[in-house]
């Protein structure tokens, strides 16, 4: 079976430090799994490492039984991966059904197409729509994204990730900064919209991690501590002196 | 191999010069995020000032009062201008700067008139210094290296062993976070502002008599400073010492020999395009703009 | 609708112009203006639309120009080409050049890409000395547009045949740059403009789609050149140099770069300021940089966003409320710079006229340039102005929010339930 992402001895050093010592990970298709740990364990490096933003010291990461050594991002994201970011990187001068509609063109094979309307291309432009209805922008089409309040613009942010319809996704921190009310209705919508793809969301709100993961994989100091079901790794008891305290024992 | 010599030896001295005023530039780089189009504007500034203390009070004073004035109305520029348009990104900054230069040249060529003035090396100075196989070296080159050379050692030592230099070196990658600590770093950033201006400043009273002074100056070295900085690597002050030198020697071996004087002009923007096609960083860059 | 009566309107003055405006001098302005026009068009998709700032552009505009009357020699040696279609060679051959340079130039972007193409610039004008047979020397090369086969009786031996042609041109370059924006290629360089890293995670390569906009720039670029060449039938090394290059930049900024009729104002001022303004005052480059080093401090979206500004106020029914404001405005902007001008212009006048005596005259009035009382008197005319206008300005500014806030009010009540 091919996993739809696996990490074989991934390591990664800046200059003296080492971030990412030894990761082995395979996951596979259709599940979804949270990763949680302490700042400063390596997470947003994993990510940027998967995705293509960082060249890995050593070892490898597979995509769909394919190798993405010395791929360059746009490389692994047309191989079927997208990421969010913990900081929205949004267009902030595009409106918010021209941002979503970035992120569908390449997926439907629109390319470097100067020679067709944007406006007729009706699926890219459907699924757009659908897309911005799903993520309740739609009363915010026209405003310019930099206009929008935060929340929105994480909701853009995970909208712009989710539009080319990858298999595999990295949400990083999706909720960070997010009230309940609006972390509960978050959350909601990404269960809804990653329904059926492998996801990977690192996460610090134990609340949503719990709730949607049907594997956890905890980070201490670039290293896998544990890969469990969610109440395997609440028992742990590596994991609850390394990280876990007090919610371990809920 | 005399002429080897002595043109190798005046293209050091040139390539500090070139130094003097990309350094400037590459601070200001460093630490504002902005590029100073006007940088070569302030030589220009430099070598005219220079040639009027210069008729009024010596030429000794001059290679006192002109950096200085120079660097005034550099950090005045800051101060007025171009800090308030530092909210709208760099690309306005650029801008201003740009149009700034524009304005240097109108007023020079209205109080100085737009043909060359006479601006001489002091008498003193005018002469070999001693000869190489029968070739001369004059003495001016070589006060311009030992000043260039000084002036580096003035500015390492501030640099390394003053407290501001201390805030200056940390503000130069973290503004924000020294900032924070409490440091004005507004008036640091006026501060280097005028004495990378100071220094084109400097740069321009001892080249203008060298070379010539006439208001097409900063056009002709504005766009060799640029490759230089970028060929070093934006932001490496190391890097700009190098491509200094080695387009100074480039520009003075090539301009000297019979063969190569008429691409003389060509050669640093040359060198540009091939250190970009081989190595876009530049030869040390550190930060990519 | 809307969009189809401004393209109308456009068709129209662009067809009327030479008609109402005769003379044989406006003739000739109107012809460099639709050349200023794609120039300046093409120079925004760079600048505006992709964030990228270059110090180089009349390289492309200027070899589609040599191109262009080297093509146009060739039809008068028996080349058979319509002297019409000798343009759109320029556009070509500059998009033939981009493709080679701008694989290199687009690699960085930012600061690093500005001094590339300011480098690239310096080389190809500093080349332009050493290869006269293609860049004619000091003397430029020089063509025959009357020449070739004249289809309908058109030779383009009078202007006003050339300046039609000219119009068609622009008309058709304007559209075909308006309708690049709306294309797949154009929305993805805004959005590398505006977060090239984003852009690489959404499966493009933000270097192919700045290089793909590069060359297509260039095209349009050459074209422009080409016309040029028609129109002058003489092409020196100047259209290479980093002097016209700059002017591109400044002109598009101030007509403005954020909205695509921007570098339409920015074309037309262009062209006014280096053939009319030029004429009138020996001050005219010190105006320029002054000029826009104001509205970089101001108002960094050009011309095109003040007036933008003002027709949402307009559309909303709240401009009229700016009428005093503006007018105080207006009264002692002039009034400020009536003096400031008068100042400059006997600054000029002593420093590159003297021969011609102390007399200035400035608009209307007889100065005495060695005369203190002129001086005295500008001075206080300038001053006074600028004091009334910094109060007006104030005050303008102060009305300004106050109408901002009542239309984020409306806006905010619009949206209740």
């Amino acid at each position: 079976m091919t996993f739809a992402l696996e990490l074989k001895d991934l390591h990664k050093r800046f200059g003296q430090t080492e971030v990412i010592r030894g990761l082995n990970l395979a996951v596979p298709q259709g599940e979804r799994v949270g990763i949680i740990g302490p700042n400063g364990a390596g997470k947003s490096t994993l990510f940027n490492l998967i995705s293509g933003r960082v060249v890995p010291s050593s070892g490898d990461v597979l995509l769909k039984g394919q190798s993405l050594k010395g791929k360059k991002p746009f490389e692994i994201n047309r191989m079927g991966l997208s990421r969010s970011f913990q900081i929205s990187q949004i267009f902030p001068r595009l409106s918010v059904f021209e941002n979503l509609r970035c992120g569908v063109l390449w997926s439907l094979g629109y390319k470097y197409k100067f020679w067709k309307f944007l406006a007729d291309l009706d699926d890219a432009n459907d699924r757009t729509r659908t897309l911005m209805a799903a993520l309740q922008l739609d009363q915010k089409r026209d405003v310019l994204a930099m206009d929008l309040s935060y929340a929105q613009q994480r909701a853009l942010e995970l909208g712009i990730t989710l539009a080319a319809g990858s298999s595999v996704i990295l949400l990083d921190e999706p909720t960070a900064g997010m009230s309940q009310s609006e972390t509960t209705r978050f959350t909601g919508l990404i269960q809804e919209v990653t329904a059926g793809k492998t996801l990977l969301m690192v996460e610090h709100d134990m609340g949503v991690v719990f709730g949607l993961a049907d594997k956890i994989a905890v980070l201490v100091y670039g290293q896998l501590l544990a890969y469990d079901t969610p109440d395997a790794v609440r028992r742990n008891a590596q994991v609850q002196e390394a990280y876990l305290g007090t919610y371990a024992e809920n | 191999m005399e002429f080897f010599a002595i043109s190798l030896l005046n293209g050091i001295s040139y390539g500090l010069l070139l130094f003097m005023l990309s350094s400037g530039l590459t601070l200001i780089f460093s630490m504002m995020g902005v590029l100073n189009f006007a940088h070569a504007s302030f030589y220009m500034l430099g070598a005219y000032f220079g040639y009027t203390v210069t008729s009024v009070l010596g030429f000794w004073p001059a290679l006192l009062l002109a950096p200085l004035g120079v660097g005034l109305l550099g950090a005045a520029f800051e101060r007025y201008f171009l800090r308030r348009v530092h909210k709208f990104g760099h690309v306005p900054e650029l801008l201003i700067t740009f149009g700034l230069s524009y304005i240097i040249v109108e007023l020079v060529q209205l109080i100085w008139g737009r043909s060359s003035v006479d601006y001489r090396i002091p008498v003193a100075l005018d002469g070999p210094l001693f000869s190489l196989f029968g070739a001369r070296f004059s003495m001016y080159r070589a006060f311009m290296m030992a000043v260039a050379v000084a002036m580096f050692g003035l500015i390492w030592l501030l640099m390394k062993r003053t407290r501001i230099g201390l805030v200056i070196q940390a503000a130069l990658t973290h503004p924000q976070m020294v900032q924070a600590l409490g440091h004005n770093v507004p008036r640091v950033f006026m501060l280097v502002f005028g004495g990378g201006c100071a220094l084109a400043g400097l740069a321009g009273v001892l080249g203008g008599n060298a070379f010539v002074t006439e208001p097409g100056m900063a056009y002709s070295v504005g766009g060799i400073i640029f490759v230089v900085v970028v060929v070093g690597g934006m932001g490496s002050l190391t890097g700009a010492l190098v491509a200094s030198l080695l387009i100074g020697v480039m520009q003075t071996l090539a301009v000297a020999t019979n063969t190569f004087n008429q691409v003389a002009p060509m050669l640093p923007y040359l060198l540009l395009v091939l250190v970009l096609i081989w190595r876009p960083r530049g030869l040390l860059g550190t930060r990519e703009g | 609708m809307r969009r189809f009566l401004v393209w109308a309107l456009f068709a129209n003055v662009l067809l009327v112009a030479p008609l109402v405006f005769d003379s044989s001098l406006s003739q000739s302005l109107l012809s460099q203006m639709g050349i200023a026009i794609i120039v300046c068009l093409s120079y925004n998709m760079l600048l505006g639309q992709g964030g990228m700032l270059s110090f180089g552009h009349a390289v492309y505009s200027g070899m589609g120009a040599f191109l262009a009357i080297h093509t146009l020699n060739g039809v008068s040696g028996g080349l058979a080409l319509l002297v019409s279609l000798v343009p759109v060679v320029g556009g070509l051959g500059s998009m033939l050049v981009a493709a080679v340079l701008g694989w290199v130039t687009t690699r960085t972007a930012a600061t690093p890409f500005a001094m590339i193409t300011l480098g690239i610039g310096e080389l190809v004008w500093s080349m332009a000395l050493m290869f006269p047979e293609f860049f004619g020397g000091e003397g430029g090369v020089t063509g025959n547009r009357v020449t070739g086969s004249a289809p309908l009786g058109v030779s383009f031996g009078p202007q006003i045949q050339l300046y039609y042609l000219i119009a068609i041109y622009t008309f058709v370059c304007t559209a075909l740059m308006f309708a690049f924006t709306r294309t797949p290629l154009g929305r993805m360089l805004n959005a590398v403009r505006d977060n090239p890293e984003r852009v690489a995670h959404l499966g493009y390569d933000p270097q192919m789609v700045r290089y793909l906009s590069f060359v297509i720039a260039a095209f349009f670029a050459g074209i422009s050149g080409g016309l040029a060449a028609l129109n002058f039938e003489i092409v020196t090394s100047d259209v290479v140099s980093g002097t016209r290059s700059g002017a591109y930049l400044l002109f598009t900024f101030l007509g403005g770069s954020t909205f695509f009729f921007g570098p339409i104002i920015g074309g037309i001022l262009m062209v006014l300021a280096f053939v009319v303004l030029s004429e009138f005052t020996k001050a005219w480059l010190l105006y320029l940089g002054l000029a826009f080093v104001l509205m970089v401090m101001a108002a960094p979206g050009g011309v095109a966003s003040l007036i933008m500004m003002n027709w949402q106020l307009a559309r909303k029914g709240r401009l009229r409320q700016l009428g005093v404001g503006y007018l105080a405005l207006a009264v002692t902007a002039v009034t400020m710079l009536l003096g400031a001008g008068a100042m400059i212009e006997m600054l000029y006048h002593l420093q590159l006229d003297s021969a011609l005596g102390p007399e200035l005259k400035f608009m209307g009035a007889t100065l005495d340039c060695r005369g203190l009382d002129s001086w005295f008197g500008s001075a206080l005319v300038m001053l006074t102005g600028g004091g009334l206008f910094e109060l007006s300005r104030r005050q303008f500014a102060r009305d300004w929010s106050l109408i901002q806030l009542r239309m984020a009010q409306d806006r905010l009540l619009g949206e209740l339930p």
